[in-house]
């Protein structure tokens, strides 16, 4: 009996010890097969900013970023004047978008989830709302330059100007800024909205005192993927912003982008050196912005791991 | 009986169609702790939250009969002012994300006090009542979530305190707590009985035994009603019940 029982489980090991080598081979062989996809799609991205930083890199001069774009077939002069439009066209777009999109964010999951509980037509405002929010993430960014086209440059006669670009771009970033806001809100443990209320807080004091500032790491990555956003799209300004290359005096003046500059000096001019040391400028911009996230995320999750 | 401080008259809560709790009238004494106990899904915590109106805050929650304190209507009180007088401890500890100074200083604050002398006073009483001074007086700026659970919930207690409540309900302040830190809190309870009247929920039968001065067992039957099956002094209700389901329950024959 005894021996049986032991020759039993010996046979048991001796499959699993059988099984174990194929099984790790079979793992080796996989692992490998990801390491080898990994490597391509960074080779491909390393690849790809490596040929813009090196072949840009040869036009950047202290020049080239101190000068204005000159205009013509050739392509002369710089990029000042279109690092200074990016930051304005950034910064008005989030002038605009920011309260409208916090503000949106705030109702929808502060307040309009618990009075559509009791009410069946704001639950379904809400769920429209909602949808419309994930529709507009994932329309491409010309359709909303038509749209700004239509409305505010001809309809409201706001012209190619920096207001009709900011107000276009503010319905493009509107998306990212109400999600990653709503993001935030609802990472905000209910505790902290019941401990608040339960010493006498009002429900907008606690939402100020204690729900948006635990919430504002999320909330500010929301505003920084949106800078991105703005510095990256071109379509979109192509057809509210116009393509003057001096530098707007007032909301009202058009202008032209890094990366509408780029788009120019790619189609319109012999200018490829140009065009390349353009990109690089952009490049370096985003690779910025996305390290600022990074840092921005990392403190976020950092006080959610010292929540629990 | 003391003049009781809270008191329900008929009380019922619904959850839209369900009912919650059941005609509960009882008369709580002041200036003592009394604990309420039962199995779990008996509505004793529904019923805690009735003396703060938190139940106000969940969509579809009705109720019937009354519920007073100092023999006023609660529902006729404005629920701001209301929690300002009936301080709140959650079962798992929840201090702001902010600085131990400020976590005690918020219910202040909320208030309108700015004077930062009048705060740090406050400050100093309340996480002395709580027995959590000695512990944090070098370290006021540190965040609340840097310190143990027990400390945690000390924390919460003395921000409690600090808005200068009559009364104080906990829901089970000690269960996410260790043995040690469980013994402090219940130390703290005692002693805050002195001059404040305590309502605890409590899973724990040794621990309602040990801290309450007066006990309320809750019973639900297959109905998930809660009701109110018997109410008296903690050394008459655990040594003499009148009910067999009391009996029943504090034996450990069920729950």
């Amino acid at each position: 009996m005894e021996e049986d029982r032991l020759s039993g489980i010996s046979l048991i090991h001796q499959a699993q010890a059988q099984n174990l080598k194929k099984e790790s081979g079979r793992q080796s062989f996989w692992i490998g097969v990801m390491w080898f996809f990994a490597f391509i799609t960074v080779s491909i991205l390393i690849l790809v900013v490596g040929y813009v930083l090196v072949q840009g890199g040869k036009a950047i001069d202290w020049e080239f970023l101190t000068t204005s774009p000159k205009g013509g077939i050739s392509g002369e002069g710089g990029i000042s004047t279109t690092i200074g439009t990016t930051f304005y066209l950034v910064g008005l777009t989030l002038l605009i978008a920011t309260p409208l999109g916090v503000g949106a964010a705030v109702f929808l999951i502060e307040y309009a989830g618990e009075q559509s509980l009791s009410s069946k037509f704001l639950r379904s405002v809400i769920g429209v709302a909602n949808f419309a929010v994930e529709t507009l993430a994932g329309i491409p960014s010309i359709i909303f330059g038509l749209f700004g086209y239509a409305l505010f440059v001809s309809t409201l006669h706001f012209g190619f100007s920096l207001l009709s670009a900011a107000l276009a771009g503010a319905c493009l970033v509107l998306p990212t800024i109400i999600r990653t806001t709503e993001e935030a809100l609802l990472a905000v443990p209910d505790d902290y909205r019941r401990g608040s209320l339960a010493l006498g807080a009002t429900k907008w004091q606690t939402l100020y005192r204690i729900v948006l500032p635990a919430g504002l790491p999320g909330i500010i990555t929301g505003i920084i993927l949106s800078v991105g956003r703005v510095i990256s799209e071109t379509a979109i300004f192509y057809v509210t912003l116009g393509g003057s290359y001096r530098l707007p005096t007032s909301i009202m003046d058009g202008g032209r982008t890094l990366a509408l500059h780029l788009y120019y000096l790619a189609m319109d001019t012999r200018a490829f050196d140009k065009a390349m040391g353009t990109g690089a400028v952009l490049v370096v911009m985003i690779i910025l912005i996305n390290l600022l996230i990074d840092r921005v995320s990392r403190k976020l999750t950092a006080g959610v791991r010292k929540v629990r | 009986m003391n003049d009781s401080k809270l008191e329900t008259i008929d009380y019922s809560l619904y959850y839209g169609k369900y009912r919650a709790l059941k005609d509960i009238t009882i008369k709580i004494p002041e200036n003592k702790v009394t604990a309420l106990i039962g199995p779990s899904g008996c509505g004793k915590s529904t019923f805690l939250r009735s003396f703060n109106r938190m139940n106000d805050l969940i969509a579809g929650v009705r109720t019937e009969g009354m519920v007073l304190i100092d023999g006023e209507d609660i529902l006729k009180t404005d629920p701001v002012a209301l929690r300002q007088n009936v301080g709140m401890v959650f079962q798992k500890p929840n201090p702001f994300p902010k600085s131990i100074f400020d976590n005690v200083a918020y219910g202040p604050r909320v208030t309108g006090l700015k004077d930062h002398h009048k705060l740090e006073e406050i400050v100093e009483r309340s996480l002395r009542s709580s027995a959590l001074w000695d512990e944090v007086k070098d370290n006021l700026g540190k965040s609340g979530l840097d310190l143990s659970g027990g400390q945690q919930q000390r924390l919460c207690i003395a921000r409690a305190l600090a808005v200068e409540p009559t009364v104080i309900l906990m829901d089970e302040p000690a269960a996410s707590l260790d043995p040690i830190a469980t013994l402090k809190i219940e130390d703290l309870i005692h002693e805050l009985s002195a001059n404040y009247t305590i309502v605890i929920v409590t899973h724990n039968m040794q621990q309602a035994g040990r801290v309450s001065d007066f006990t309320a067992f809750f019973y639900t039957d297959e109905s998930r009603t809660g009701q109110l099956v018997e109410f008296s002094e903690t050394k008459t209700l655990f040594t003499n019940p009148r009910d067999r389901r009391t009996e029943d329950y504090i034996t450990g024959r069920f729950g």
